[in-house]
């Protein structure tokens, strides 16, 4: 396999852009890929999105946005992972790249979400879990990462203020990224005293329902200073994992089996640990998420995810900077693009394009998307070349 | 959801029906082409036990479209006594009764209906005892 | 053939709303319904309970006593007036339900009030006539009485169910009488989701004409008088009714008050004899002597003798009582709640 260098990066401001349609959210932000890097073609492209059959009645989306992108007849796939679309449309990138298949790859991700009623949303999002069994006795997507807060507050202590600290600092963190869908800053009171969606979760503990795109240009690393304009980020690992579709199946439910195996895979093919992650996104579309998955990545022990965050280690200056984007949480949760905003983020970490939110030295860094309640997992490592 | 979807489970939401591998025992419900446990691929059916006891909760405020007139409901990870978990809706509980470790039994409820003139899609929900 | 009543079971709601909490709403007078009706609450089905769902639960309390399997089963008969389909039986989803499917014959009935007790009848000739080994007979319903109207401090939710055979029996039937004639006190045309009844004429002309009409012609037809039987129960529309018609009878009140539930029940329709009854099995000894007689408008009156076998011991505790089931775990409820419930109020779409 050829290492594979993220050369470009596009993505505009996350919010519910009423005058822009499905099309419009990920062709703008490719266009901005493309310049970023300075490339003059594309070999074939990705795009990741979970549901423009639900939120925009539109299905088929690979051939759409090669067409209105003017990029036809390049192959053009759809990938389709949940809220993991964005990561696993990466990963398919990333492989199509390494195996000397194509060169020049674009990975872009998309979602439209605020064509439809806020209960529409809920149903379309709901179709991540399992449809059979959870889904049809009415449970939603805050309804079961609630029950996971719950077991993890029962097990470990967890409490109501270490999950609102998440969201204090994810929309600190925000503040300060002019791409935020909402970057006001915020208090635990704020979170605490926020309408009730699923207990013990808050409208504040959760992350809003988001229109946009992002959008990476992948080539050979060996290629990368030919072709691009700013420095490489080499992709030094890809993970991915699966794991039961219902969340009732794991057996233990404060553990995210397919985080813990997919970043597994990603230290080990990147001859990385946690401790030299110096910057990472994370998955925050709950704040019990983000908490999880500290522990998941092995930033935390099992357990102590909810006092780190609470004791400052995940902000920025911190142990480990985490969401330094704003997260899911106030940079805004485009389901499908997520995975995508989130590698954004870190290549201009890595590029020290960040400015008040910068992590000063940051050179290698995460990302972490998931699906669903962690049915599909995604990491990747990378380093600044 | 189409009228076939439905029936096609009723052996599972009406009955508890549920599949014991054959090779390891392992109860699985729903039931399964394979085990994931031991790669068996022959089942046995069985009634599962209806009673349980809840390992997580939550109250779900605000409900996905088909349940928006329900809303709020409680929800609940259930490990019913012969090993399966489910997730299902809590029904009549009392104050102190949606708590983790609380015993349950199912009960033969309507989840949703297909609006007024649709099809009425029944299964079970936990009620406390 | 001896015929008769292998396993029973009944079910209930767990809410409740008390009359004064009608009363209140509607500017009424709750001393004078609780005096003159006799009624202090009334069960309340959920939203997510409806005739289907009560009746399976009965008839699974049903099967627990009756200790046999479910494909025995070569009937199921529901009878109510509040069949959650107009057109799909109540049955087919009962006998799924229980695993009785496919080798049954199914079918819905109504009458009125009388509708479970039509099913015990006509399940008990079947066993009889040996074209079927057991029969499960149903009455449950999820009445509802228009806002205001004198029905809405009785019409409440329930089921029983029964399943009739000819060995193993809990119960013998030995006598079984119908009388009926075309009396229009109460009725609901298709499409219409409240009743209408003629007030007064509902009484003396309807109620006791058919009650007293079956009764006297089993009695007769037994040769036996009110002072033979341990308990006797009949339809319950409020709590004076029963009792009056048990009085005019030559019953005493310690023979009714065991299958008397309607004071915190309320009328449970299809449900209401059926589940008095299960109320006497639940607490009956062997030898005793049961007298019930039901009543659905428009009009008729189905009446039995029953005599309590030996086995009924061993069958009480495998299921639920009826009695535990009405004083245990009542969630009350408040108007504005119970409106939703019964969706006399609807959520904006
Ligand atoms: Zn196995």
């Amino acid at each position: 396999m050829r290492d594979v260098a993220i050369i470009g990066v596009g993505m505009k401001k996350c919010g519910e852009l009423w005058e822009k349609s499905l099309r419009d959210l990920y062709v703008e932000s490719a266009l901005d890929a493309i310049d970023d890097a300075g490339v003059d073609h594309i070999d074939s492209m990705y795009v990741g999105c979970m549901s423009g059959g639900l939120f925009a009645g539109q299905e088929h989306i690979g051939a759409l946005m090669a067409d209105y992108l003017g990029q036809t007849p390049v192959p053009a796939t759809r990938v389709e992972s949940a809220c993991a679309s964005g990561g696993a449309a990466l990963r398919a990138g990333f492989l199509e790249v390494a195996s000397g298949m194509s060169d020049i790859v674009l990975v872009g991700g998309v979602e439209k979400m605020t064509d439809v009623s806020g209960d529409e949303a809920t149903y379309a999002l709901a179709t991540a879990s399992d449809q059979e069994w959870e889904a049809f006795n009415g449970i939603t997507f805050p309804g079961l990462y609630a029950m996971m807060a719950v077991a993890h507050m029962h097990k470990y202590g967890t409490t109501s203020e270490m999950l609102a600290s998440v969201a204090v600092k994810n929309h600190a963190n925000g503040s300060k990224n002019p791409l935020a869908q909402f970057p006001m800053k915020i208090t635990v009171e704020d979170v605490l005293s926020s309408v009730m969606v699923a207990d013990p979760l808050h409208i504040l503990d959760c992350s809003p329902i988001t229109d946009g795109g992002a959008a990476l240009i992948l080539c050979p690393a060996d290629q990368a200073k030919k072709l691009a304009k700013k420095a490489g980020v080499k992709i030094l690992g890809c993970g991915m994992a699966s794991d039961t579709i219902a969340y009732h199946s794991r057996g233990d439910l404060t553990t995210l089996g397919a985080v813990v195996k997919a970043a597994g895979l990603a230290y080990k093919m990147s001859g990385k640990g946690p401790k030299e992650i110096q910057v990472c996104e994370v998955h925050d579309c709950f704040t019990i998420a983000e908490i999880i998955v500290s522990e998941d990545l092995g930033f935390f022990e099992k357990g102590k995810g909810g006092a780190a965050v609470k004791g400052g280690e995940t902000a920025i200056g911190g142990k480990i900077p985490i969401n330094t984007s704003g997260g899911l949480k106030s940079k805004g949760h485009p389901v499908g693009a997520t995975g995508v905003a989130q590698a954004v983020e870190i290549v201009k970490q890595l590029r020290g394009e960040c400015g008040d939110r910068q992590v000063k030295g940051a050179r290698v860094g995460m990302t972490q998307n998931m699906g669903g309640t962690g049915a599909s997992a995604v990491v990747h490592i990378m380093e600044v070349m | 959801m189409s009228s076939p979807r439905s029936w096609r489970h009723y052996p599972q939401r009406y009955r508890y029906e549920a599949a014991v591998c054959t090779k390891c025992g392992k109860v699985h419900f729903p039931p399964r082409l394979i085990c994931d446990a031991c790669k068996g691929r022959e089942f046995t059916t069985k009634t599962m036990a209806r009673t349980g006891k809840i390992l997580t909760h939550t109250i779900v405020r605000v409900g996905p479209s088909n349940f928006a007139d329900q809303s709020p409901f409680a929800v609940a990870v259930v490990e019913m006594d012969d090993g399966p978990r489910i997730t299902c809706q809590v029904a009549d509980w009392n104050q102190g009764q949606l708590t983790i470790g609380q015993k349950v039994r199912l009960e033969f409820r309507k989840i949703y209906d297909e609006g007024a003139s649709g099809i009425i899609n029944y299964g079970y929900k936990a009620v406390p005892i | 053939m001896t015929v008769g009543i292998v396993g029973y079971g009944a079910h209930l709601p767990r809410h409740r709303i008390k009359v004064e909490e009608i009363a209140k709403v509607w500017g009424a007078d709750a001393p004078s319904y609780k005096k003159g009706l006799e009624l202090r609450e009334k069960s309340v089905p959920a939203p997510d309970q409806d005739v289907i769902t009560l009746a399976v639960e009965a008839a699974r309390n049903a099967l627990a006593r009756a200790q046999i399997g479910a494909q025995e089963i070569g009937a199921v008969y529901v009878g109510s007036e509040s069949h959650p389909y107009a057109v799909k039986p109540t049955g087919t989803v009962v006998a799924e339900a229980i695993g009785a499917v496919p080798n049954c014959h199914c079918a819905d009935f109504e009458f009125a009030c009388k509708a479970g007790s039509e099913a015990m009848f006509v399940c008990t000739g079947l066993v009889k006539s040996g074209y079927i080994k057991y029969g499960l007979a149903i009455g449950a319903d999820t009445s509802q009485g228009a806002p205001g109207d004198a029905l809405e401090y009785s019409a409440s939710a329930g089921a029983a169910a029964y399943i009739m055979g000819s060995e193993n029996l809990v119960a013998t039937i030995d006598l079984q009488h119908s009388f009926m004639t075309d009396t229009p006190d109460f009725w609901r045309r298709e499409y219409q989701h409240y009743p209408q009844h003629a007030g007064r004429y509902t009484g003396e002309p309807a109620y006791f004409k058919h009650t007293l009409g079956a009764s006297k012609a089993l009695l007769e037809k037994s040769g036996m008088k009110p002072a033979d039987f341990d308990f006797a129960v009949f339809h319950q529309p409020n709590g004076k009714f029963p009792m009056r018609v048990g009085k005019m009878l030559g019953f005493k009140r310690e023979q009714l008050e065991t299958g008397w539930l309607v004071p915190l029940l309320g009328n449970t329709y299809s449900g209401a004899s059926p589940l008095g009854l299960t109320a006497i099995l639940d607490i009956a000894k062997p030898g005793n002597k049961i007298f019930m007689c039901s009543y659905g408008s428009g009009s008729g009156s189905d009446a039995f003798i029953l005599t309590v076998t030996d086995r009924i011991r061993e069958a009480q505790d495998r299921a639920v009582k009826t009695r535990k089931l009405l004083d245990e775990n009542k969630i009350y409820l408040e108007y504005g709640e119970y409106a939703k419930f019964r969706k006399k109020i609807l959520k904006a779409e």
